[in-house]
């Protein structure tokens, strides 16, 4: 009983952040400027590490936290890195 | 799925829960960010992810393998408070890179720079 709750629910959620990760990629591809495409990479980084997050509760292994860990922390600097640029025309000073 | 079948029901109606309200939120977020207008509207929507979206599969994954291991298990709150900490920079630092850009523009949409509008009040009033 418990696991056809969680598989449904596991199955649920892996179908909604497909869906959000699809339309973070229609953004980026129509968005009409830069800084569209920026956010639209931020929020499909955290998309992609809650998708992660959800393939570590249906295989019971921890190795998918540390991948999200990681996506986590990269996707804060990809993203700092690229509105610095759009800022200044240059990322190092 | 090989360690669900001895889960206790309780434990899987919960994370079934977070998991269902963290994707939906994060989904209701990017359908949000597909379809507003203008930028600065879309600027706002991804954060549910980021807050409630994370917030729920975070507690999902904390809830799940606490109950299975039989052992607190707390590192995936490291995620929630990185992604907390760092979204408002990441947002800060966009918007003012899209201001900045439709002001070296002209835009007519944005507000004029604040930093251009005191030195004209002050030779004002310095010439009264």
């Amino acid at each position: 009983m418990s696991a056809a709750i969680l598989y449904w629910a596991l199955t649920a959620a892996h179908v909604m952040l497909a869906i959000a990760m699809a339309l973070c990629v229609r953004r980026m591809i129509r968005g009409p400027r830069a800084q569209d495409r920026v956010l639209a990479l931020d929020a499909l980084y955290v998309v992609s590490m809650l998708l992660l997050l959800t393939f570590g509760i249906g295989s019971g292994r921890t190795i998918y936290f540390e991948a999200a860990l990681i996506i986590g922390v990269l996707g804060f600097v990809a993203t700092v890195a690229l509105a610095k640029f759009l800022m200044r025309g240059e990322v190092i000073e | 799925m090989s360690q669900a079948a001895d889960l206790p029901l309780w434990a899987a109606i919960v994370v079934s829960a977070f998991l269902v309200l963290g994707a939906a939120l994060a989904l209701i977020g990017t359908i949000g960010f597909s379809r507003l207008p203008t930028f600065y509207e879309r600027l706002h929507a991804p954060t549910l992810g980021t807050s409630w979206g994370t917030g729920g599969v975070v507690m999902a994954s904390m809830i799940y393998f606490t109950v299975v291991g039989g052992r607190p298990v707390f590192h995936e709150i490291l995620i929630g408070i990185f992604v907390t900490v760092t979204t408002p920079v990441t947002l800060m630092l966009l918007a003012q890179a899209a201001l900045h850009r439709d002001r070296a523009e002209g835009d007519p949409n944005v507000p004029p720079s604040i930093s251009a509008a005191p030195s004209d009040e002050g030779a004002d009033v310095s010439s009264k």
